[in-house]
């Protein structure tokens, strides 16, 4: 317990001094790299602690950006208040879309979600929509200034609302799988029967587990809007929801501070990959990915609890 | 006596420039630079998707890479060598966003030449404004790239709408009493065409226009469109359309035996993906557009600009298709590139680049088709807009008429 808090203290005051140690487009990375963290987090409450597999969480990204984007450019609403908003919005569709996915399970939920994913992009495009969605063209969003008049740069600004967003988010989420809920999520994963006949309301803990991740996958869209200040139909395609798994398979299923180890593999690695070979580098990125599954098939958790578990039994 | 007045005229032109060269460089015998140039290098940015979907286009950063290798095994650009970066944005507009702000922030970029996505380069446009850096020749036909009074770094290429008033002014001239019936993608990139041609057709746009329809990209067949189209008795098929729906409506119309005057957008008048798919035989007759020389076309075969281009994809790019135009096009806007830069001289700001790209007059490379020129101004950020009308034979395109201006009057 002591090495854990102590790692989390040395995270934060790192995080909390590094933007005044590098550029404006590092500051920019990082942000993008947490945003990409809360975003793993939230499909490892589903996939890692409940055992449900989704390929659709681009669709949830994608609705916390455009409810963030529409609710700034069509109501004026301030940026700040659009994060709640996205994560009711998406709260509410994950807990309705958890409905009919409570009778599909394993490859037939990610089927569905799949389904999901696909559909997004082009219903974002629909003519119906377009006064909302801005069609092709997507929605402009101005990037907010540090308030308050404080000596922060803008990227910086976004960089500590990020941070703090994410501490937070992360902190729910630590109380939420060690609470008698956590339990029940795990239980569920391991046995459904089980945990039924132990008086677990099984759909009931399901469909909310889909509405969380959802809703922290939907503010981790909001954030994304608000930092690269546009969002279009074509940023929120399928390859998205799969970039999100690889973050939770590489940063280690159901271990949370992963989260943030997955998102600077999604973040960096592509760009490594790049720097290799520009026309191999999908290939470099696969062959990479091949090799870390090989070499830590529980991704970085199973070698950090491992690393402690030698640690201890010293 | 026009001729001769039109080359006294550029003489005098040539003298007052050679003049204020001297002056210029006697001025700033150093040269004047912004970051990203100095007096050895000048730093280009440049991102389109190496991998994902569309990666079949990152062959345009692959040429343009092979180019300025080629340009500075000559000597570079008035004696700068040329450091040509170039990202991969797997056409993601966020991913855009990240490439875009390590070129100019972390590399220190001049400026982004030739970028490549609507949706992209949509998502920098305010980006790079705000920050005062050229957004040059972006790869896109969207209107919104040649808004000088709004977004004055950003310059595009080419457009849709003038595409569409070239077909406009063509009708025009030809066939002024037609039945129009317009058939486009229900989007930027179908609309963008309609709209430059009924502002060329103008009040004339109310008559001759008799019917319209539409399709969203989900649908799977428009075969009810084109027979509502055939319905309203028109003469002439507007058909704006991308390439999978193209070959479609060119099917439906044989079906039907309906032979209209049949215009089809350049974006989807290839042989290999919409006429071949659609049978070449109920292809014939239809009219479109093009700018740039078909390295496939055998009438080009002893060009000698198509003889040089062949020579530097074997020496620069041997690993390059020689049949995919798109390798024509990235040769011709590095060219087009390149006159920009030499403009420019020693004077390498930010300012005067964006200064010179808006200031090409009547600019010809020997890729272009006979009488097609580069123009751009201060208040028009479309340098492509000269085309020419051709027609499908059964086999190869046939030239029809002379270069058409399809700028906006």
């Amino acid at each position: 317990m002591t090495i854990e808090r102590t790692t989390a203290l040395v995270f934060l005051i790192c995080a909390l001094a590094v933007p005044a140690m590098i550029s404006g487009f590092v500051t920019f990375q990082l942000t993008m790299l947490l945003i990409y963290a809360i975003a793993i987090m939230g499909l490892n409450l589903l996939t890692g602690f409940n055992g449900q597999f989704s390929l659709g969480h681009s669709a949830f990204y994608a609705i916390g950006a455009y409810t963030a984007a529409i609710l700034m450019d069509q109501f004026g609403i301030g940026y700040i208040w659009t994060l709640p908003a996205a994560g009711l919005v998406c709260f509410a569709v994950g807990f309705l879309f958890g409905f009919p996915a409570l009778r599909l399970e394993g490859t037939y939920l990610a089927l569905a979600t799949f389904g999901l994913a696909v559909a997004t992009p082009q219903i974002l495009k629909l003519t119906p929509l377009e006064h909302w969605t801005g069609g092709v063209q997507g929605v402009f969003v101005m990037k907010p200034n540090a308030p308050f008049g404080l000596p922060l740069t803008s990227d910086q600004w976004l960089y500590y609302l990020t941070l703090a967003a994410f501490v937070l988010l992360y902190v729910l989420a630590k109380n939420l799988v060690t609470s008698r809920t956590g339990r029940a999520l795990l239980a569920i994963r391991e046995n459904p029967i089980a945990a039924q006949s132990m008086g677990i309301n099984v759909s009931l803990y399901k469909t909310l587990t889909f509405g969380v991740s959802a809703a922290y996958t939907g503010i981790a869209g909001a954030l994304g809007a608000i930092v690269i200040q546009f969002v279009a139909p074509d940023s929120f395609g399928f390859m998205l929801s799969v970039t999100f798994l690889v973050g939770v398979v590489v940063g280690g299923i159901a271990w949370l501070p992963g989260a943030i180890i997955g998102a600077a593999f999604i973040l960096f690695v592509p760009n490594f990959a790049e720097d290799i070979s520009k026309g191999l580098s999908g290939a470099v990125y696969g062959i990479i990915m091949i090799l870390l599954i090989y070499v830590m098939p529980s991704g970085a958790g199973g070698i950090v609890s491992s690393a402690l578990r030698v640690l201890r039994s010293r | 006596m026009q001729k001769l007045h039109g080359s006294t005229l550029r003489l005098a032109a040539a003298v007052t420039l050679a003049a204020a060269a001297m002056s210029a460089s006697a001025a700033f015998a150093e040269g004047k630079y912004d970051v990203g140039a100095s007096d050895t290098e000048i730093k280009m940015g440049h991102f389109n998707p190496y991998s994902g979907p569309v990666s079949a286009w990152g062959t345009v950063g692959k040429l343009q890479s092979a180019f300025w290798k080629k340009i500075n095994e000559e000597g570079g650009i008035n004696g700068r060598k040329i450091n040509f970066i170039s990202y991969d944005d797997a056409y993601s507009p966020p991913k855009a966003v990240e490439q875009s702000r390590r070129l100019v922030e972390s590399d220190q970029v001049l400026g982004l030449f030739n970028p490549m996505g609507t949706a992209s380069n949509l998502a920098i446009q305010k980006y790079m404004n705000g920050m005062k850096v050229p957004q040059i020749f972006v790869s896109s036909g969207a209107i919104a790239f040649g808004n000088p009074s709004v977004y004055p770094w950003t310059m595009g290429w080419l457009n849709y709408a003038s595409e569409g008033r070239v077909y406009a002014r063509y009708l025009l001239e030809q066939k002024p009493d037609a039945k129009v019936a317009l058939f486009y993608q229900n989007d930027d990139f179908g609309k963008g065409f309609v709209n430059g041609f009924r502002e060329a057709l103008g009040d004339k746009a109310k008559t001759m226009i008799v019917g319209e329809a539409s399709y969203e990209i989900s649908e799977p067949t428009i075969d009810s469109q084109i027979v509502t189209l055939k319905a309203t008795g028109a003469d002439v098929l507007f058909n704006m359309s991308s390439p999978k729906f193209a070959a479609q409506a060119i099917r439906k119309l044989a079906d039907l035996n309906w032979k209209p005057m049949h215009f089809l957008t350049s974006s989807s008048a290839q042989i290999g993906s919409t006429l071949g798919p659609a049978g070449l035989e109920n292809s014939v007759g239809i009219i479109s557009t093009n700018y740039y020389k078909d390295s496939t076309d055998p009438r080009w075969k002893d060009d000698p600009a198509m003889q040089n281009w062949n020579a530097f994809m074997d020496k620069y790019y041997p690993e390059g298709d020689k049949t995919d135009t798109t390798n024509v096009y990235a040769y011709l806007v590095s060219e087009t590139i390149a006159q920009v830069l030499k403009q420019a001289g020693d004077d390498l700001t930010r300012e005067n680049v964006m200064r010179q790209a808006a200031n090409l007059q009547q600019f010809s490379t020997p890729l272009l088709l006979p009488g097609v020129t580069i123009s751009t101004s201060a208040t028009d950020y479309f340098p492509i807009e000269q085309l020419q009308l051709i027609q499908f034979n059964g086999h190869t395109w046939d030239f029809i008429g002379g270069v058409i201006d399809g700028s906006a009057e």
